[in-house]
């Protein structure tokens, strides 16, 4: 990817939740995407991570079975005896940062979008259902839809760039949003935006409650 | 060249002269064995370490004792096999290893995919720059020292957000943790990949 100047970045909360493994698959697809294409949060991580090490060294230990290095030596045999197949590194066209690629299953071109109205697209990626990813075509000059966040949500600008009454957002951007903003984002004049928006969908109560009762009950 | 380079690192140890910085570089050099030597007695070293340190993580992240034997073995198959790809520039060895952990413990408990940054490794002509790689494992060892004086209850915070008991909107607490230094340093190194990849190879 191309490094440009991006000046939105992931807060350390959400860093550190990524560090740590803790959060929805959905949000570790932004956050994989945004580092790939800026080493400023690529360093954050990494010293997030050391974090975690230390406190690996020092949060104690449990004695292994008196055979367990034995055991990991077979494990060892065994994986050069019996070479796992590896599945061919795909080839993507380079227009999608890798981790977003995979979830893609290729590049822009290679997206299936399904048409969301006033000329904006969507497609929504496969994810584990506690958050939710998706793709967004925006064209020039158009507002971008409410994607319906109740929870936590941030938009990754992958191309063009959105403005809204505070601010800029372009490639590599990311605008973390709470429930409480309320914006009206609008593409660029110049290019279509696309970007990757998540949310954390309060899944706890969907199908349980009809939608409609959900902001009076403040979940 | 990999034997080499291993030799620098303990040079660079003894040069520092001073059993600090030979203690500091005590794991890069056993995994630069493993690595270039399938050394099977540095490995046996690295493992009396830190596969209880991985088995014990693991259970205090919920999984049952005899998954977390399972698995923990399973983790340092996973350095052995992996070893060319860690970077003491980088990572210290701990957070290395915590880092495949975690992504075996995801694997394990939610059944997600995991996704990761595209990787600026560039094959094993990029030179490694050993005062780099051993300044990171003094910051390494640093934060290691510091977390183990934090007051008990904030250590204990720490060490909860890392096993996955809070969600990462308690993570954000002020711990006071020297996380500037190894930031910097993890930041340099980037820079100096960058700049290497662009150079292209020798």
């Amino acid at each position: 990817m191309t490094m440009t100047a991006i000046t939105h970045h992931l807060t350390d909360e959400i860093l550190a939740g990524y560090a740590a493994g803790t959060l929805p698959e959905a949000f570790n697809i932004i956050v994989a995407t945004h580092i790939s294409m800026c080493d400023q949060c690529r360093a954050a991580l990494a010293a997030h991570e050391a974090v975690g090490g230390a406190v690996l060294e020092t949060a104690g230990t449990q004695p292994l079975d008196d055979m367990a290095l034995d055991a990991c030596f077979a494990l060892i045999d065994q994986a050069e005896l019996v070479p796992k197949a590896q599945p061919k590194p795909i080839q993507f066209d380079g227009t999608l940062p890798a981790p977003l690629a995979d979830y893609v299953g290729g590049g822009l071109g290679d997206v299936k979008w399904k048409a969301a109205g006033m000329g904006v697209k969507q497609a929504i990626l496969k994810t584990s259902r506690s958050a939710q990813a998706r793709l967004l075509y925006i064209p020039p000059g158009r507002d971008i839809p409410d994607h319906g966040h109740n929870g936590t949500e941030i938009t990754l600008v992958l191309q063009g760039a959105f403005k809204d009454e505070l601010d800029h957002f372009g490639p590599g951007d990311v605008e973390i949003c709470d429930a409480q903003v309320e914006h009206t984002p609008v593409a660029g004049d110049e290019m279509p935006c696309i970007c990757l928006a998540v949310t954390d969908a309060p899944l706890r109560f969907k199908g349980l409650l009809p939608r409609i009762a959900q902001p009076f009950l403040r979940i | 060249m990999h034997i080499e380079r291993t030799e620098r690192y303990v040079a660079i140890a003894r040069q520092a002269d001073n059993r600090k910085g030979a203690e500091d570089l005590q794991w890069v050099a056993l995994m630069a064995r493993v690595r270039d030597a399938q050394d099977r007695q540095a490995f046996a070293q690295l493992f009396r370490h830190f596969a209880p340190r991985v088995k014990a993580f693991l259970m205090k992240s919920g999984v049952n004792t005899s998954m977390a034997e399972d698995c923990a073995q399973d983790v340092m198959a996973t350095v052995w096999r992996k070893a060319h790809l860690f970077d003491p520039q980088r990572a210290s060895l701990a957070t290395w290893i915590f880092t495949i952990a975690r992504n075996r413990k995801i694997d394990l408990l939610r059944k997600e995919r995991r996704p990761e940054p595209e990787d600026l490794t560039w094959g094993p002509s990029a030179e490694p720059e050993q005062a780099e790689a051993l300044g990171l494992q003094q910051e390494s060892n640093k934060l290691r020292d510091a977390l183990a004086k934090l007051p008990e209850k904030q250590r204990f915070l720490v060490e909860r957000a890392y096993f996955g008991d809070l969600s990462h909107s308690e993570i954000a607490t002020e711990t006071g943790l020297p996380l500037g230094t190894i930031k910097s340093r993890i930041r340099l190194a980037l820079d100096r990949l960058r700049h290497a990849m662009q150079q292209g190879p020798e």
